[in-house]
């Protein structure tokens, strides 16, 4: 009988328990015991790169470069200690790095060839401000130490990184956060392919001054996650000293279920990922674990488990195409593995990408690169199969794959499908994954090791003497929950909270609020609604900033204008800051009038709008006379005594 | 409690330590007016303050913590960390050619030493097969810890024991030999042993790294493939130095040991043959030669090992406006060889003129290189030249100072007749004075000029 892997995906999805996130409440977020921490990195604005004295910020395109070099990791002497056939074999594929180098924003330091200079001290201090902002514990000396990469991020093969902080916390609305450690670290490259054997990388980023702040993983539902990180992110950006836009902040968000193991989604780019990407890797572990559960019924001896493999002559598969000339092509046969290869892990996503995520990274087989025997729609008619599970010797509850590549890497793909397929003896491997838009992840690396700290050689400790933290603790801004319940008491509507956190706009609120006595509500929905709104709407110049709305509002209430009159004004000035705001009022056809003045039309208004109308609704007429007044009195008088006046008793109890 | 438990500490830093019973190796909970930390407590290199102590917290982070700011510590546990290279036997292929390796020191193979917080050697075949298995394709492996010191601790009593080591093995049969050596004095002891091991039947290949095989992107192992290659495989049976051609993992450069320098502090790609072309590239895949001439591999065992040095040679790097006191008393001290480091084609002033016939007349051996590196000493253009020449200067031609100085040191450990010197000092032993500079013997590209920077953008750096 055919075996039906549309219905046994469908199956597999509900006895895993999957819902979407709409419909999945707090309680199954507990049932499942969904755990989550983050690592936010944030970009420091500083004037040069935290090892060397390049320029720091100056990004350049793909195709812009002065000079290529080539390196090939190795893993070091320390993780060789395990030394075996299967590395010999990581060698013999390992990947090619090349890095482009583009002499305006790298020197021979990035890529190795000259020693780190003294640590950036502006960097550092703005570092340690918010390791202060984070009520971390200050460390008495900072150790620059080196993290190992192999993926080739990084030319030198690691990272230079220090810890500043230990032990901190970060207070939400509603909840508490605790910090493990902040650290300082240089920014890695920029990856332009990663093809085969061969992976491009840009030098422009790389170095860079950038903060690491990890969380413990107490976060209980995935939109907690998203709260979090947020909330570091705005703590970063109270400083007013850290970079901001695209890539500037990234976070890593590490999640596990009950029974399940520490997976990293890195490079999340926007917040607004984190719930449905957490929420989808939750429910991937949870469906790891019932393949286990699955595969220790029908799989006794785990131990001894292996594939086996046969080669396909060209001319087995119909599907000639798919298969370039030059490759091998095998088909392998996973043992008790029937129903495990359509077994649901993501939304659209089944065990056997699982198989071919690896494939492609550990051993360099570009996808597509596989195809198996459970198949929504087969490429392979089931003859075909069938004769191919003869020389397999395969039985009926296995599962099989038929994978391609370059010769030197089919024994390295084979055991990657092996290696793989016995993790999910043991349930969730631990993983690096790489996020997707669509809320799904893929393999990215094996999870490294603690291992991978080593002391750097090339530099001095630094001491941080109490009178310099002393120093550093004067002048930092207010704690973000504090800014946010203040906010809250002045009546600010909540939904302006974000953009005014993200765009550390707090500060000059509370500045404008304070010495020019604009209405806090006001101001909160002229920052967050209406000048987002011109911003995003208007193109506006690169020479607007944040600061140019505290003269605004001076000359508004110098010049006795109403602050309403900001909402006309700002499209010009986001436009045009370095216009007058005498001129801006020219063009926005802006004229002083008296309330008399005003006043005066209302009568005449009323008639026309009254002229052959029997009956006429107070609301209508309101509205009408506002509206033709609106231009008129938009900053001259106040709007509300304005709309008093038309229903006055001047006009009805005459 | 003994100092070997607080490995490094010392000061305040020993004193708190020793006050709260807490030692190196040990887990400690530290509350200090910063907060607490907890972490494993670390040896501290010799040379930082007293004022930290070292923790390495379990996220694998080292932290320092200020002695001052500790209000109590307590140890909680003991973990003494194991750093060892791990080790396998090297494997022996039949067919393969037999390498000695001699280890001198150096960055081939190291690890962290806590009492430096530098990176000190480790060597054996079993770790180098541990850290590059590669190897044992390419040769069957030996090796021989001859001595052990850094590069710049290198002098003639190591290339006298190097030699005599040399020649010892080729007496048993070698079929190549390769050098592990640090960098900064690799181009001496190029130049020391091809003056000292003559008429070699097989290829003698010193090598190093320039970064350290504890990182990811060491240039150590690939350094090691093409060394071990070029002493098992090459044809060249010359002592040469094979490091990285570009600074790209790409291909190495043998350079001959009379003609190389270290011409960068760190580059990967620091050693470049001066005043003519290396001998050939090399790649694990294949040896091709550059130069046409140059000994052949043999299969006898006459090389003719020279081991004499003296350690009454020394430089003399010449500065605009120098005062005869520094030559004074440099004699004075008992140099017997001068080696002059001249401006332009080999000058110093007029003002040193009366200590150089002094250093003369009291038999001084006085030999003129350059500053400029590239080119000849040409003492006739000028009359500065011919004077000192007649004060009993001799030019050298194109050797390089640091040759100079290691064949002036040889040749003074075997005869001190002045006639016997100037015969030997011009007489090339292998191309440390050649005849002709070929046109491509002399390349310095200039950054920023267009046609060069279209250059360096189409090759791999």
């Amino acid at each position: 009988m055919q075996f039906d892997s549309k219905r046994n995906y469908e199956d597999s999805k509900n006895k895993s328990g999957y819902l979407p996130r709409e419909k999945a409440t707090r309680e199954v977020y507990d049932k499942v015991g969904f755990m989550s921490g983050l690592e936010v990195h944030q970009q420091l604005l500083t004037e040069e790169k935290l090892f060397c004295h390049c320029p720091s910020g100056i990004y350049n395109k793909d195709d812009d470069f002065d000079a290529e070099l080539i390196r090939h990791m190795r893993p070091t002497l320390s993780e060789l200690g395990e030394y075996d056939g299967t590395a010999l074999m990581e060698f013999k594929t390992r990947k090619e790095i090349i890095y482009r180098i583009n002499n305006e924003n790298a020197c021979t330091y990035e890529i190795d060839d000259t020693p780190p200079f003294p640590i950036n001290r502006e960097a550092l201090g703005i570092a340690l401000e918010i390791s202060l902002l984070s009520k971390l514990n200050i460390v008495g000396e900072v150790h620059i130490t080196r993290k190992q990469y192999l993926d080739g991020s990084i030319p030198a093969g690691f990272q230079r990184t220090a810890i500043l902080g230990v032990e901190g916390e970060l207070q939400l609305p509603h909840k508490k956060i605790r910090l493990i450690q902040l650290s300082i670290e240089e920014d890695a490259c920029r990856e332009i392919s990663d093809i085969g054997h061969q992976r491009v990388y840009k030098t422009d980023r790389l170095g860079m001054p950038l903060i690491e702040t990890v969380t413990y993983p107490d976060c209980a539902t995935p939109d907690e996650v998203k709260e979090a990180c947020d909330y570091i992110r705005f703590l970063n950006r109270s400083t007013g000293k850290v970079r901001t836009g695209i890539g500037a902040a990234r976070q890593d968000v590490n999640v596990s279920c009950k029974g399940g193991t520490r997976v990293e989604i890195k490079g999340v780019a926007h917040t607004k990922w984190i719930p449905e990407l957490t929420h989808n890797e939750m429910f991937r572990q949870w469906a790891l674990l019932q393949i286990k559960k699955q595969l220790s019924k029908k799989i006794k001896d785990t131990a001894s488990w292996k594939v086996n493999t046969v080669e396909v002559v060209s001319g087995t598969l119909q599907k000639k195409d798919l298969l370039p000339k030059s490759n091998k092509i095998v088909a392998i046969n996973l043992p008790g593995f029937k129903g495990i290869l359509s077994h649901f892990t993501q939304p659209g996503k089944m065990f056997a990408n699982e198989l071919s995520d690896r494939l492609k990274v550990i051993a360099c087989l570009e996808k597509p690169n596989m195809i198996h025997s459970e198949e929504f729609d087969p490429m392979v008619d089931e003859a075909t199969w069938d004769k191919i599970k003869i020389q397999l010797k395969a039985g009926n509850d296995d599962a099989q794959l038929i994978i391609w590549g370059n010769k030197a890497d089919i024994p390295t793909a084979i055991e990657t499908v092996e290696e793989r397929c016995k993790m999910a003896f043991d349930g969730v491997p631990p993983e690096t994954r790489k996020s997707l838009e669509d809320g799904t992840t893929i393999f990215e690396r094996v999870l490294p090791g603690a291992d991978r700290m080593y002391p750097d050689t090339d530099s001095a400790p630094i001491p941080l003497k109490n009178e310099y933290i002393e120093e550093l603790s004067k002048n930092l801004p207010s704690d973000i929950v504090e800014r946010y319940k203040q906010l809250k008491k002045w009546h600010v509507s909540e939904d302006t909270y974000t953009y005014i956190f993200s765009k550390n706009l707090f500060p000059l609120m509370e500045r404008i609020i304070n010495e020019l006595n604009v209405s806090p509500r006001f101001l909160g929905n002229f920052l967050g609604h209406r000048l987002k709104f011109a911003l995003g709407h208007y193109q506006p110049s690169g020479e607007f900033k944040f600061t140019m709305l505290y003269p605004l509002f001076k000359f508004l209430k110098d010049s006795g204008l109403r602050e309403e009159l900001a909402f006309r004004m700002i499209p010009e000035l986001v436009q045009h800051p370095k216009m007058e705001f005498e001129s801006i009022l020219n063009a926005i056809k802006f004229k002083r009038y008296t309330m008399d003045e005003i006043t005066d039309k209302i009568p005449t208004l009323i008639d026309k709008f009254a002229e052959g109308k029997w009956m006429i609704s107070e609301t209508d007429l309101i509205n009408f006379v506002m509206g033709q007044l609106r231009n008129m009195a938009l900053g001259n008088v106040d709007m509300k005594e304005l709309s008093d006046a038309i229903t006055g008793p001047r006009f009805f109890d005459e | 409690m003994n100092n070997d438990i607080f490995q490094g500490y010392k000061g305040d830093a020993l004193k708190v330590l020793q006050k709260y019973k807490v030692r190196v190796w040990g887990t400690a909970t530290i509350d200090t007016t910063r907060g607490v930390f907890e972490g494993t407590v670390l040896p501290r290199a010799e040379n930082d303050d007293d004022q930290h102590i070292v923790i390495k917290i379990s996220t694998g982070y080292n932290i320092g913590i200020d002695v001052t700011t500790i209000n109590t510590m307590k140890e909680t546990g003991y973990k003494k960390a194991n750093y060892k290279i791990p080790e396998k036997e090297f494997p022996i292929t039949p067919g393969l050619p037999k390498v000695k390796l001699f280890g001198t020191g150096g960055t081939i193979a190291s690890r962290l030493d806590y009492r430096t917080g530098a990176v000190i050697p480790a060597f054996s075949p079993g770790e180098l097969y541990g850290a590059v298995p590669e190897l044992a394709d390419i040769c069957n492996l030996e090796t021989e810890k001859v001595f052990a010191v850094f590069s710049e601790n290198m002098g003639g009593k190591q290339y006298v024991s190097l030699a005599k080591a040399i020649g010892k093995e080729i007496e048993k049969g070698v079929d190549g030999i390769v050098i592990g050596h640090g960098t900064d004095t690799l181009h001496h002891t190029g130049a020391a042993l091809t003056f000292m091991c003559q008429n070699l039947p097989v290829p003698v290949v010193l090598v190093g790294s320039q970064r350290s095989s504890d990182r990811p992107s060491s240039d150590a192992a690939l350094n090691l493939m093409h060394a071990m290659k070029a002493a098992g495989h090459s044809d060249i049976a010359e002592v040469m130095v094979c490091m990285f051609g570009p600074t790209s993992d790409e291909y190495g450069l043998l350079h001959k040991g009379t003609r190389v320098r270290k011409m960068h502090s760190s580059y990967r790609s620091t050693f470049r043959t001066i005043g003519d072309t290396p001998l050939a590239m090399i790649s694990r895949k294949e040896i091709i030669p550059i130069k046409k001439n140059y000994n052949h591999r043999r299969n006898d065992k006459k090389v003719k090992i020279l081991p004499y040095f003296s350690d009454e040679v020394t430089m003399l790097y010449y500065s605009p406006g120098m005062k005869p006191d520094v030559l004074d008393a440099m004699v004075d001290a008992g140099y017997k060889g001068i080696i002059f480091v001249g401006t332009g084609l080999g000058h110093v002033n007029k003002e040193l003129y009366p200590a150089i016939e002094r250093a003369h007349a009291k038999g001084v051996h006085m030999f003129m290189t350059l500053q400029t590196i590239w080119g000849y000493v040409q003492m006739f253009v000028y009359d500065t030249g011919r004077d000192m020449m007649a004060k009993g200067i001799i030019p050298t031609g194109n050797m390089l100072p640091e040759v100079a100085w290691v064949k002036l040191s040889w040749i003074l450990g075997q005869t001190n007749d002045p006639e016997e010197v100037k015969k030997m000092m011009l007489t090339p032993v292998n191309d440390e004075i050649t005849l002709r500079e070929p046109y491509n013997g002399y390349l310095v590209y200039q950054g920023g000029v267009p046609e060069v920077e279209a250059f360096i953008k189409k090759v791999h750096k």
